[in-house]
């Protein structure tokens, strides 16, 4: 059984505020999620080995060449608040 | 101008084109012109790119006017899925926190289906971030079933399956990381195609689950689904995942039937949840394939269930990962009043992210974070091992596979409230994805209600061909593709 507190420390490592209505319905909704997913702990998997890709794909090399890329302002473009060439982001560092 | 041009294949309309019976430009605007008449009922669009559209069907034009046609979709009418970047056309992936976003870039897919002249329609709609098996998670409106208004068109590329089947595009781009192609082409009655992991670029994709997210076309039949992945396919710079393997000539391999070929059908997937008229289809279609010629063998895939709790791990975890850039910071939504960096950050993103994003991002985060990381996503890994260990085993005895692609014709909007309940209707698609196995759903029959039923097809890693072979050969032996929606 997931807690309630577990639900609010994965919501702080996920950055997302939840109101305390969303946080009781992800704590049941997560529950039934996780008893189903509980299957897996059927099937015996020592010395198995993970698979992270499908394909076995490993180290794609390139030259190191230089090719264009985006301007400075197609990069900022999207940017909800730019403060000439920069990200303007609140405060992070305490004075 | 003869005929509709938005009743024609692709291969129909460039043999339209070449023989002078109607014009790119004509085509695109009867496109228009149906959309603008029948898309406030169907919902398959997000965004409509007309001038653009006018404009690249006009080059279209020229080019075959001056007999240098750029090969079979030149001037073809098509519609993208909106995960999908497109240089300066809004790309919001189905979600508010991307509503404005505007991409600086064309995704790899989208750039070469361009280069071969093919005339974007506008962008369709989509589960937001493809989360989701209904295209009702989609943050905008949903979208419905062009054979029965009140049905979902499956998801999460439902926008591009309803625009295919209710002949507002010619073909469209989707994609699929649990069944997101092949589930709402079943639904649709649509030919989808899931291609082999690696076969098609991911570059300009936006990301939901890397390792499992894979690109395909919505097509009306297999010899345009080969045209479309023949256009796509092969390696790109932009990404070091996809594959550099020849691409064979799809289409030119389509003929000499299925004799010769072991087709396996795997037990598991005529199961318990598997709905009577889909099962009654699907073995009428195996019993056709085997007087077709192919032998027809029963075999195991012992981990099928176990493939879905997997995916519910994988999946979410991966998109955990992902959806971290979106930050408020670099593009798309931020939400006004944060404190501080974090206070920001969580605003922004319980402000701009709907009720399943954020229930996958906190499973995902939740099976990777400390404590968890081995009982989860280190389990989830092995087993998906053993999904893959599976399919070897069968394709080491047969060709191909052939099953249903979902447990039941499409279900009504509001059916499956419960996630868990959504979730399992992926039940026969996420083994292709896992695994990275090429796959197609095609029809296969229709319900007595009058829906479409698919019949899925999966094939060895890159043996493209021979699934498009086989399907084309059952596709061809049917006369389902002589229903169409009634759609006024």
């Amino acid at each position: 059984m997931i807690s309630r507190d577990e639900v609010l420390h994965v919501a702080r490592l996920s950055r997302l505020h939840l109101t305390d209505e969303e946080v009781e319905r992800m704590r049941q909704q997560l529950d039934a999620i996780l008893a189903y997913i509980d299957k897996l702990r059927e099937l015996d998997v020592e010395g198995v080995e993970p698979t992270a890709h499908a394909v076995p794909v490993v180290n794609v090399m390139r030259d190191d060449a230089l090719v264009p890329s985006l301007s400075q302002d197609q990069a900022l473009a999207n940017a909800p608040d730019r403060a000439g060439e920069f990200f303007r982001v609140p405060r992070i560092i305490e004075d | 101008m003869a005929t509709d041009p938005t009743r024609l294949t692709i291969h129909e309309l460039s043999e339209a084109y070449r023989r002078g019976e109607i014009t790119p430009t004509e085509a695109t605007e009867a496109y228009f012109a149906r959309i603008d008449s029948l898309d406030s009922r169907v919902a398959a669009y997000h965004t409509l790119t007309r001038d653009r559209a006018l404009s690249a069907a006009r080059a279209a034009e020229a080019r075959y006017r001056a007999g240098t046609a750029l090969g079979p979709l030149d001037g073809v009418p098509i519609a993208y899925k909106d995960v999908f970047c497109t240089e300066g056309v809004v790309t919001t992936c189905g979600s508010k926190i991307l509503e404005r976003f505007v991409p600086p870039y064309d995704a790899t897919a989208v750039a070469r289906l361009g280069a071969a002249g093919a005339v974007m329609l506008g962008k369709t709609n989509m589960d937001e971030f493809a989360m989701g098996s209904s295209t009702e998670h989609s943050a905008f409106r949903p979208t419905r079933n062009p054979w029965d208004l009140e049905r979902v068109p499956g998801g999460s590329s439902g926008g591009s399956a309803a625009a295919v089947a209710g002949e507002l595009a010619a073909a469209a781009l989707g994609t699929d990381t649990g069944g997101s192609v092949r589930q709402p082409a079943a639904f649709c009655g649509v030919v989808g195609l899931k291609p082999t992991y690696g076969r098609i670029s991911r570059y300009g994709l936006i990301a939901f689950a890397s390792s499992l997210d894979h690109v395909g076309p919505l097509t009306r039949d297999v010899r345009d689904a080969a045209l479309v992945l023949h256009a796509v396919a092969g390696a790109d710079p932009h990404d070091s995942t996809c594959v550099d393997e020849p691409v064979p000539d799809y289409p030119a391999l389509l003929e000499g039937g299925v004799r010769g070929l072991t087709l396996g059908v795997p037990r598991e997937y005529f199961g318990g949840g598997l709905d009577g008229e889909v099962e009654a289809a699907v073995r009428a279609a195996i019993a056709k394939l085997a007087d077709l010629g192919a032998q027809i063998e029963e075999v195991s895939l012992p981990n099928t269930d176990y493939g879905l709790a997997v995916y519910y791990i994988v999946a979410p975890a991966e998109a955990s990962s992902n959806l971290a850039r979106y930050d408020g910071v670099k593009y798309g939504l931020r939400a006004p009043g944060g404190k501080d960096l974090i206070d920001m950050e969580s605003r922004t993103r319980a402000a701009g992210f709907g009720a399943e994003v954020k229930r996958r991002i906190m499973l995902g985060t939740y099976a990777l974070s400390s404590g968890y990381y081995d009982a989860y996503y280190g389990r989830a890994q092995k087993v998906r091992t053993l999904v893959r260990r599976d399919f070897e085993q069968a394709f080491a005895r047969v060709d191909l596979l052939v099953a249903p692609t979902t447990p039941s014709v499409a279900f009504k909007h509001g059916d499956k409230a419960d996630p868990l309940a959504m979730y399992l209707n992926d039940v026969f698609t996420v083994g292709g994805d896992l695994a990275g196995l090429p796959a197609i759903s095609l029809r296969g029959g229709f319900s007595a209600s009058g829906l479409p039923i698919g019949l899925q097809l999966m094939a060895r890693p890159f043996d493209e061909a021979r699934l498009l072979r086989a399907a084309y050969t059952y596709e061809q032996s049917t006369d389902w593709l002589s229903r169409r929606p009634d759609l006024g």
